[in-house]
């Protein structure tokens, strides 16, 4: 088969929508446009029947028991807002406490921030070297005024999967709610909120195959019965929690891409799983001082960060981003200029985090693209290293700790 | 971010990429940056002791395209000049021929010390010898 140009391979930042879920998108926008709060009439009723299918088919993925713990959001960013804010601002009372891991995402990291500003404490507790955080690491963060603990399920850099049923498990017996982000997880690996003990969860619809701007907030009913301060005022849709007409073809669109996803997950993983494995394999099979970063079985199947010792991340992706798309946690990529915290947060050299490459897989990625992004991949890194002032020194048996280095 | 014309020509076809032994005659290396920092830049000049002319160049780096691009330029431009006049070369002027983003401009800030580091090692090891040929 002839590949197609620009390949991608960065899922992990967005999925192309499934043509199935867009098809199922359509009708919601043309002849069935009612508001499913319109209580009196067809239309209202034909939205609202909508929805309902749409969070029972979310709820079944992972794992809810009751369709009504769902509230549905504008995405990943949202939901956790919400769970984080909602929690401390409802439960302050009780504690003003938080606890969350280094290697979180932005939306987790600068809400905790803000919080900090506002009379919160949060504690980040570090990972090991391959991602993981240790229960016990949680455990000794915990204090009596500790409200909430909040860990993302799967990393989005380097695809680490984090014990989450023995952290659940920690904060149920402390009387500690649990926030997962499973924004990367949600869809691509099983997920049980009551097999796990998850009181709140935050996904994303635009990562599973379904459309952006749409996502849902899990919110636990029972045992503990969870309560959120909402941070949208308004109509008092979505159980009081999230003001807002709801955006009926984006949740119909989310639903169908849960379905989907449930449908195929055991096949589609494990199809990944070796088309990633193969990709790894490839690579590091042939590059010298290439390192895998995160933990090299619990890890997302369709993840694969590497660093490539004395180039430049942005620099990779300039020799192969005519044909295909990747990333990396090089700062020249990112809007802080700060290199990846989540690989330096995995005690990496910072050398190594300006030169980590994300590979994220996808439903619609084949073989032959696979075989051509290693070898691209590797003629590249290659090419590089040709010019590279460090690789110069590293062959030369120069020591580049031993370098005192003029910073500008 | 979509990179200037001129920074892709020079990122894919790389001017004059190589190195010099760093102690033959007439040789001066800069070697600026810090892997910790992202960019790592060692540039190379070959001076005709008789002229004091700048006959050869040449550049290794590490760092993202920009870097790349602005020491692939400045080897270009040293080609031909004497050292003094190697000495005029400006950042902003690499900035204006590259057309670089605000958030590049340190890399032509590097690709400018690479060049003082070159030209100062070049001058400190050939001091006898550049006074003698410039009289």
């Amino acid at each position: 088969m002839a590949l197609k140009f620009p390949i991608f391979m960065d899922s992990q930042s967005t999925t192309p929508a499934d043509p199935r879920v867009v098809e199922a998108m359509l009708p919601y926008f043309t002849e069935k446009f009612g508001h499913p709060a319109s209580r009196n009439h067809p239309f209202g009723w034909e939205a609202e029947g909508a929805i309902d299918v749409a969070r029972e088919r979310i709820a079944k993925l992972i794992g809810a028991r009751d369709p009504k713990e769902l509230i549905f959001t504008s995405g990943g960013t949202e939901s956790i807002n919400l769970a984080l804010k909602g929690v401390a601002e409802m439960y302050k009372e009780k504690g003003t406490h938080l606890v969350t891991t280094a290697i979180e995402q932005r939306a987790t990291l600068d809400t905790c921030k803000r919080l900090e500003r506002h009379g919160f404490s949060v504690t980040y507790v570090p990972v090991r070297p391959d991602g993981l955080v240790e229960v016990e690491a949680i455990e000794r963060a915990l204090t009596d005024k500790t409200i909430l603990v909040s860990v993302m399920f799967a990393n989005n850099e380097v695809g680490t999967i984090q014990d989450m049923a023995a952290i659940g498990k920690l904060a149920k017996a402390r009387g500690i709610l649990f926030h997962a982000d499973a924004t990367q997880a949600v869809g691509k690996i099983p997920v049980d909120v009551e097999a796990m003990g998850i009181d709140l969860l935050s996904c994303t619809a635009h990562l599973m195959y379904g459309p952006k701007g749409v996502g849902a907030l899990y919110v636990r009913r029972k045992a503990p019965r969870v309560r959120l301060a909402p941070m949208i005022d308004g109509g008092g849709h979505e159980r009081g929690m999230r003001s807002g007409t709801l955006p009926v073809p984006l949740i119909v669109g989310f639903g169908r891409a849960a379905e989907i996803c449930a449908q195929v997950m055991p096949e589609e993983s494990a199809r990944l799983r070796t088309l990633r494995d193969r990709l790894q394999d490839a690579i590091l099979g042939s590059v010298e001082d290439a390192y895998l970063n995160g933990h090299p079985e619990r890890r997302l199947p369709h993840n694969l960060n590497i660093s490539f010792a004395y180039v430049e991340g942005e620099s990779v992706l300039m020799g192969v981003n005519k044909e295909t798309a990747l990333s990396s946690g090089s700062a020249c990529t990112s809007s802080t200029l700060e290199p990846s915290y989540v690989i330096a947060a995995l005690g990496a050299s910072t050398e190594l985090a300006h030169s980590s490459i994300r590979f994220s897989l996808h439903r619609f990625n084949t073989e032959e693209e696979v075989e051509f992004v290693a070898r691209r991949t590797i003629e590249v890194i290659k090419r590089l290293r040709d010019m590279s002032p460090l690789y110069e020194l590293a062959k030369e048996g120069v020591d580049l700790k031993s370098i005192q280095w003029k910073a500008e | 971010m979509a990179y200037s014309e001129k920074v892709v020509d020079h990122y894919n076809n790389p001017r004059n990429v190589g190195s010099f032994p760093k102690d033959a005659l007439g040789v001066g290396t800069g070697l600026v940056g810090a892997p910790e920092c992202g960019d790592v830049m060692k540039l190379q000049i070959k001076v005709n002791l008789e002229t004091g002319v700048i006959e050869d160049a040449k550049f290794k780096t590490f760092g993202c395209g920009s870097a790349i691009a602005s020491s692939s330029l400045a080897t270009e431009w040293l080609k031909g000049k004497t050292v003094d006049e190697a000495g005029k070369i400006k950042n902003t002027d690499i900035v204006n021929e590259l057309k670089l983003p605000p958030v590049k401009i340190h890399c032509s800030v590097l690709a400018e010390d690479a060049i003082k580091a070159a030209l100062a090692d070049y001058k400190e090891k050939h001091a006898g010898a550049t006074a003698s040929a410039e009289k």
